[in-house]
């Protein structure tokens, strides 16, 4: 009996232990967080003691009433006391457990008075924010160098990186001592949005929008993941948030909105990089070089994963670039799939996601990447005259 | 056999045995047939579906891709738990079913025995064509085992295999259950009464009962996938006037009693096997059959406790929140009757006992995360990580297989007529219960850390507990081969076993000879009459 109380305890000692190092849920910077987190270690120690109490019992009997000690088969059963008690108490405990989670669930879904207010589009595999309050809108995507490593057979050593697949090109900046609320949204298929220090996860659900809200406490650098299955590259889509003081903040809006930065932006820290210079450049006419070499940046950033970086693509799911009939041939059929997308497939409209320059880039480099040697360049302007 | 022999099969009535050669198999109406039929293809099908399990623990094993393109570990997580569902749990208890149903309730065979052979029969085509889509263009299904739409429905033209799979399979079990139904009804012993049964069969009368309401909702949620992918509909497409949520409704509504369906029959051979190695009648019969009924009746009024990250209205939140919550009550009453069992019996560990005592230590484990995950704020948190991976393996493996493996090893001399080797036997439980908690309790504490499930790929902190938990896989699929050895070895031969086979055992089952003859009770038992 001792013995299975030594085990019992040190197993116990070591579910602390790996609970007590990082091994846990985090308590996070919002009430809704430390709220979450007050709950699951209350529940945790209620299933534990539900739990010991019961192997408790089981073990005592499994040493005391086995047949090599000589136990004779008692011949009790069916007890309607005793089955009302086990009935009714585990439903005491429930009771007592239900009235504080439903509290928590009700502050929660409470998104009313919010400050800022932040749309989150789930894309593959890519998120998009924008500031509703002052028109920011930017992508964010895994970091470039994180993505190389990522490949199958990169030959990488992925230690090496602090944050390996939690970072990002362009965080998102939000607020300290503020309450935000957070729009979901998608814009293909089901993703969902997680930042584990804020006890925030919502999906992202194509033509619905979703809301929850966070009230940061704390300045920091947080980073969740999206955590809805949602294809090929659903474990490369990191979140990062940068918390700021409400000062910053309020530069850091000042300083870069009305802004649209587009995904290809990578390396520029948040909000640096603006495009509107380069729509002035969407009139001149680009050179084969320049839109071959901002071209290649621009696939390997948003199309590679699916189309791959050679162009093969993958047979039955993702068509090959390199030969295809659409990159090869007439320019309003390739500038369409891509401008446009096709509906119902995995290839999304690419519009609101690229800018003139990037879209004309892309598609000269797919002309005449992969041995696709058709020549010919699309000019910033053509996608201009679109939109 | 009276219904089969009615035509011009009339030799079947007499006391012959099988068939000899292959089309013994193929043409089979024999419950016993069928049933090991059933449980080789099961063991067949956990090996495959093992190997993609050790196919996804190798790409974990370190961080970074080292194996797989990500869209095939995708379709190896996908086909995991399809093959696990359907292909190992739902068949070995259906070929449990057909072994014992018959003559635990003194019955001459099922009372469907055409119907049997077919049900079996589809299912070897039904996953030659799940399997297949693996080697077509495109890859198999990547989408996850729930097949989710949108993502599913973008999926390669192999997808209509997959789900013409489904389609075979569930009218498989529909029909099998059908058969369960019309055998418990009809065939028992006369004067056998309904509370008279086994646990066993009344947790299959219920489960059966499941199978028949829920497989035509999944029926229903995959050909409205099939019509979206292939004909233009838009059940499932916001953007022609349809719902993705509507999906994932009438996905769990199959698919939460689908979670019961996997574990109810593991209740009735649990149930079977402690007072037999206690030596001391089931505490609270009664109890347990209401525990079940309630079981089942609640299983239909939990499922978007698989949603709470969808955006539900509070309300909706609220009431399923506390409905699963509910649920753990007759989960309690069942666990606290086992114990009670065994309280004051006289026990010994045959490992029959021993898989019994996994399961109950473990699925209680298992309960318990459940019953952590009900808590819909603490959900959230949860919700897609390993947390939940844990959870939903911890009730399923030392859970339904573990009780497959307890029922195997319990009535493997009954149907042999040898005994197994038990210090082997015993040697499977202890190195199979070491891995798999070595496999599985890491994944507790990586997906409360954070780490969503299905990825390839994750970052550097959860290292070192992805590395223990491919060990505890590697370590858990190879001693399944111990499995194998054992029952092979007792098939061919070993020290006979006795009619009664184990000292405290009940049941009409252990009143006919070890091996049971081909045909069993054509004569009704009378004692209950
Ligand atoms: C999420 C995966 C995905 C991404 C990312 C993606 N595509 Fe596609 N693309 C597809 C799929 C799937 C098709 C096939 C659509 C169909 O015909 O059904 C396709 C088709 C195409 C085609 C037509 C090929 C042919 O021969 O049919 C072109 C051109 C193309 N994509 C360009 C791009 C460009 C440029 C990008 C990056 C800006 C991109 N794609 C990013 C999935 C993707
Ligand atoms: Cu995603």
């Amino acid at each position: 009996m001792s013995l299975i109380l030594r085990v019992f305890v040190a197993a116990m000692l070591l579910v602390s232990i790996a609970a007590c190092t990082g091994n846990n849920m985090p308590v996070g910077v919002t009430p809704i967080s430390k709220e979450t987190y007050g709950l699951h270690m209350m529940i945790f120690w209620v299933c534990c003691a539900i739990g010991a109490a019961v192997f408790a019992v089981m073990f005592y009997s499994m040493f005391m009433h086995r047949k090599s000690k000589g136990a004779k088969p008692a011949d009790f059963h069916e007890s309607t006391l005793v089955e009302i008690i086990w009935t009714a108490v585990p439903l005491v405990i429930l009771i007592a457990v239900a009235i504080p989670a439903a509290k928590t669930l009700i502050a929660m879904e409470d998104t009313s008075d919010a400050e800022v207010t932040i749309k989150v589009t789930g894309y593959q595999w890519k998120w998009q924010y924008e500031y509703l309050d002052s028109g920011i809108s930017f992508f964010s995507t895994l970091d470039a160098e994180h993505n190389v490593a990522r490949q199958v057979g990169s030959g990488v050593d992925v230690s090496k990186f602090d944050n390996y697949l939690k970072e990002v090109d362009n965080p998102l900046v939000l607020p300290v001592g503020k309450k935000i609320r957070f729009l979901h949204t998608s814009a293909d298929v089901i993703h969902s949005w997680w930042v584990p220090d804020f006890a925030v996860k919502k999906d992202a659900i194509p033509g619905f929008i979703n809301e929850n809200w966070a009230f940061i406490e704390e300045e920091g650098t947080y980073r969740g993941k999206c955590t809805e299955l949602c294809g090929r590259d659903h474990g490369f889509m990191p979140v990062v948030v940068e918390a700021v003081s409400a000062e910053k903040y309020d530069a850091w809006v000042a300083e870069n909105s009305p802004a649209k930065i587009t995904i290809a932006d990578s390396g520029a820290a948040a909000g640096a990089a603006v495009t509107a210079t380069a729509d002035a450049d969407d009139d001149r006419e680009w050179q084969m070089d320049e839109l071959m070499a901002t071209g290649e940046k621009v696939y390997n950033q948003a199309c590679a994963s699916c189309h791959q970086v050679d162009g093969k693509g993958l047979a039955g799911a993702f068509p090959a670039i390199a030969g295809s009939a659409i990159a090869t041939g007439d320019h309003d059929a390739h500038i369409n799939i891509v401008y446009a997308g096709k509906p119902g497939s995995a290839m999304a409209a690419f519009a609101a996601q690229l800018s003139n320059t990037e879209i004309a880039s892309v598609l000269t480099y797919q002309r005449n990447a992969f041995g696709n040697n058709v020549g010919d360049t699309i000019q910033p302007s053509a996608i201009k005259a679109l939109r | 056999m009276s219904t089969a022999a009615a035509g011009h099969h009339e030799h079947d009535h007499d006391d012959h045995g099988p068939a000899k050669g292959w089309t013994r198999w193929l043409f089979t109406t024999n419950h016993k047939d069928i049933g090991t039929l059933y449980l080789w293809f099961s063991l067949v099908m956990f090996f495959i579906g093992g190997g993609m399990a050790l196919i996804i623990r190798a790409e974990l094993f370190q961080p970074g891709l080292q194996l797989v393109d990500p869209l095939f570990f995708n379709s190896m997580t996908t086909m995991h738990a399809l093959v696990m569902i359907f292909g190992v749990v739902m068949p070995a208890f259906v070929g449990l079913a057909n072994w014992m149903i018959p003559m635990m309730i003194g019955g001459p065979d099922m009372a469907l025995p055409r119907l049997n052979n077919w049900s079996f029969w589809i299912m070897p085509f039904a996953f030659t064509l799940l399997l297949s889509t693996l080697f077509m263009e495109g890859g198999g299904p990547a989408g996850g085992w729930t097949l989710y739409a949108p993502l599913s429905l973008q999926g390669p033209d192999s997808f209509a295999f997959v789900i013409f799979a489904i389609h075979f399979m569930g009218i498989s079990s529909v029909m099998g259950s059908i058969n369960i139904v019309a055998t418990i009804f009809n065939m028992r012993a006369p004067g056998m009464t309904l509370m008279q049964m086994p646990l066993f069969v009344w947790t299959w009368l219920i489960t059966a009962y499941l199978l028949i309401a829920v497989i035509p909702v999944l029926a229903g949620a995959v050909t409205m996938l099939l019509t979206d992918r292939f004909f233009g509909t838009s059940f499932f497409n916001a953007a022609g006037g349809g719902d993705p949520v509507m999906y994932q409704h009438i996905f769990w509504f199959f698919g939460h009693p689908e979670v019961y369906i996997l574990i109810l029959p593991a209740f009735g051979i649990i149930s079977s096997i402690i007072p037999t190695f206690a030596r001391k009648p089931l505490f609270g019969y009664a109890s347990m059959v209401y525990a079940t009924g309630s079981i089942a009746f609640l299983s239909f009024i939990v499922w978007a406790h698989h949603m709470f990250t969808v955006g539900m209205p509070l309300a909706g939140e609220m009431f399923f929140m506390f409905a699963t919550m509910m649920i753990s009550v007759p989960t309690g009453v069942k666990v606290f009757n086992w114990i009670a069992t065994m309280w004051r019996g006289s026990m010994t560990f045959e490992t029959p006992m021993l898989f019994a005592i996994g399961f109950l230590v473990m699925f209680t484990i298992g309960g318990l995360s459940g019953l952590m995950l009900a808590i819909t704020p603490a959900d959230i948190q949860y919700h897609d990580t390993y947390f939940v991976v844990a959870h939903f393996h911890y009730v399923l493996v030392p859970g339904a297989i573990y009780s497959i493996m307890a029922a195997t090893y319990y009535w493997l001399p009954k149907w042999t007529g040898n005994m197994y080797d038990e210090k082997w036997g015993k040697i499977h439980f202890w190195v199979s219960t070491v891995f798999l908690n070595v496999l599985f309790f890491p994944m507790h504490f990586v997906g409360l850390a954070g780490m969503p499930r299905r990825i390839p790929d994750y970052s550097m902190q959860f290292a070192d507990w992805n590395a223990v938990a491919t060990i505890g896989a590697f370590g858990f699929g190879f001693s399944q081969l111990i499995f194998v050895w054992v029952v092979l070895k007792c098939v061919k031969g070993g020290e006979k076993a006795t009619d009664e086979v184990w000292e405290g055992a009940e049941g009409l089952e252990w009143t006919v000879p070890s091996p049971a003859p081909y045909h069993t009770f054509e004569k009704p038992p009378a004692q209950f009459s």
